[in-house]
């Protein structure tokens, strides 16, 4: 791999880890696997990029996303507890509807940034050039929210988050209303995905009502590749874990595409099929191993 | 006071299925009362329990707490109330906790969770003190996890949990059943110590006979969703395993009689 490749690939890497770093959230922390994050992702996309044509700055329009993920993820959690609709199931029909909802927003199907300002504007008066630049703003960026994060799930409510993912009727013994924990929690993860769309969106110069699909299995496999490779023994080493299996996710994309064997190669639209076979890779590799070992 | 009033419970009420769990069951329970009780498997006793912590909900009857009525607040209303204790020691923990974190959302109970840290410095050392009466070991472990204690270890840490704040009502379930003899019998004698140094108000649900009679101030026995039998002080004492099971053989032979006409 060159060097611009793995900058590509740190580039997209912590990007897409603060969308991982949601998932961790739904999947990990309250065990309630979540396919909202297919349509929030697009949906911070369309939020931002109509929020700035309009007029409003950058960074308010990426928590206009935020805001918007999070209502979203409301919605699933509101399925299911109030209505009691299967949480998958619930999440699947937020993330069909908000297919229909990005399009209203975008007033179209996709929405272009082209001579909008974006936050990466204010990566220009650097004075290096942006290529070289970016990877190391977005490693940044990620890294602020992973520490957030990781704070919040210390606080004594962060706690009663795991705890009601772990043993939902030992938590409300002791006090705890578990399905607003729930509501708040898949609310947070949908809005860490959506400002993962919003930021997506500036960085590609557009939003499209179709870039969220395979959202969920991307986040699954860098939340499962982390695990592999780092381990999550606590909560801090869980959440690094997840940005370096996102970025680890998106080499493995890059190598992937890069094999040619004679005229036949790897196109972009095979990328969802890669992702399934790493995911069960992942998943299966402990167990292979123990069985192994054994 | 702890009032329990023409409790009803049914389960899957209008189907084939329907079992009616509780039927009118009343219960006064004093401040600082121990009450232990017992009855057949199938009795109502669990289900009186959930219906009083309040994850099950009644569909008649009321609970009062001193002069308020919570017979229409959630569990985790009641949380503030009542601690509980079940059989499964998996039950009351949270295995991928810590036993600090653990016993930190134990103190807690019943009290709204904000921002601030969720475990605090100063509070490692009440909780090690509080473990240190185990005798376990426990309090050179407080940053292990959970899920790495034997169910032994994990019962003796939900018992802590659930008195680390004095209850108004302590609810035990069968909460011995699941250990070795030895664990259980330490568990038991854990119990009643705590019990006694915080007067706390216990029910305490067990099918171990001589555990009913030597325990607490008064005995009660279920059949079918009532209570069948209430006895306390020097009555209770002078109660024999054999009296127990006598009247035990009664009541099925009765139902049986009842259910053959
Ligand atoms: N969740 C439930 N759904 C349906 N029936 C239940 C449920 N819980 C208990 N029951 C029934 O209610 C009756 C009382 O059960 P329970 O309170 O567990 O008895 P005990 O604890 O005295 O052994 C039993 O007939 C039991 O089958
Ligand atoms: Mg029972």
């Amino acid at each position: 791999m060159t060097t611009a490749a793995l900058l590509a690939a740190l580039e997209q890497g912590c990007l897409y880890g603060i969308m991982a770093l949601g998932v961790y959230i739904t999947f990990r922390v309250l065990d309630f696997p979540d396919l909202t994050v297919d349509g929030s992702l697009p949906l911070g996309a369309a939020v931002a990029a109509v929020a700035i044509s309009s007029g409003i700055d950058p960074y308010s329009a990426m928590v206009l996303a935020g805001a918007a993920g999070f209502m979203a993820g409301a919605c699933t959690a509101l399925l299911h507890t109030r209505l009691g609709i299967l949480g998958l199931l619930a999440s699947i029909l937020t993330m069909i509807a908000l297919y229909s909802v990005n399009i209203r927003i975008m007033d179209g199907p996709n929405r272009t940034l082209l001579g909008q300002p974006t936050f990466l504007d204010d990566l220009e008066t650097l004075g290096l050039p942006l290529y070289q630049v970016t990877p190391w703003a977005m490693a940044a960026l990620v890294l602020v929210i992973a520490c957030g994060l990781i704070w919040f799930l210390r606080t004594e409510y962060g706690q009663a988050m795991l705890a009601t993912g772990d043993n939902p009727a030992m938590i409300r013994a002791l006090g705890v209303n578990t399905d607003r924990v729930l509501l708040m929690g898949v609310g947070l993860s949908n809005a860490l995905v959506a400002l993962c769309g919003a930021v997506v969106a500036q960085n590609q110069g557009s939003a499209d009502v179709t870039m969220g699909v395979g959202t969920i299995v991307a986040g699954l496999a860098s939340v499962i590749l982390g695990e592999t490779v780092v381990g999550a023994a606590t909560v801090s080493r869980a959440c690094i874990a997840v940005i370096i299996g996102s970025i680890l996710y998106r080499i493995a994309i890059a190598l992937a595409l890069s094999i040619h064997i004679g005229p036949w190669s790897l196109s972009p639209s095979d990328l969802n099929l890669v992702t399934a076979i790493l995911v069960v890779l992942a998943m299966t590799s402990p167990r292979l191993t123990r069985r192994r070992s054994s | 006071m702890i009032s329990i009033r023409g409790i009803q419970k049914w389960f899957h009420r209008g189907t084939p299925q329907e079992v009616h769990a509780l039927r009118g069951v009343d219960l006064e329970v004093a401040p600082g009362d121990f009450i232990t009780i017992i009855g057949s498997n199938g009795a109502g006793k669990s289900t009186m329990l959930s219906c009083i912590a309040g994850a099950l909900s009644i569909d008649a009857g009321s609970i009062h707490f001193h002069d308020t009525d919570v017979t229409s607040w959630p569990e985790y209303r009641r949380a503030g109330l009542v601690a509980r204790v079940f059989q499964d020691p998996l039950r009351g923990t949270f295995g991928g906790g810590t036993i600090a974190q653990n016993l930190a959302l134990a103190l807690r109970r019943g009290a709204p969770r904000g921002l601030r840290p969720g475990v605090r410095r100063h509070e490692l050392a009440f909780f090690q003190e509080r473990l240190a009466t185990l005798g376990l070991g426990l309090e050179h472990r407080l940053h292990d996890r959970v899920a790495l204690l034997s169910g032994g270890q994990r019962q003796a840490l939900t018992m802590v949990m659930a008195t680390l704040r004095r209850p108004e009502l302590l609810l035990l379930d069968e909460h011995t059943a699941a250990l070795d003899p030895k664990t259980a019998a330490h568990i038991l004698e854990l119990t009643e110590r705590t019990v006694a140094e915080h007067g706390i108000t216990t029910l305490m649900v067990t099918h171990n006979m001589a555990h009913a009679i030597a325990l607490g101030n008064r005995l009660v026995m279920m059949h079918h969703g009532r209570i069948v039998l209430e006895t306390r002080g020097a009555e209770k004492a002078a109660l024999t395993v054999t009296a127990l099971l006598d009247r035990f053989h009664d009541l099925n032979a009765a139902s049986d009689r009842m259910i053959l006409s």
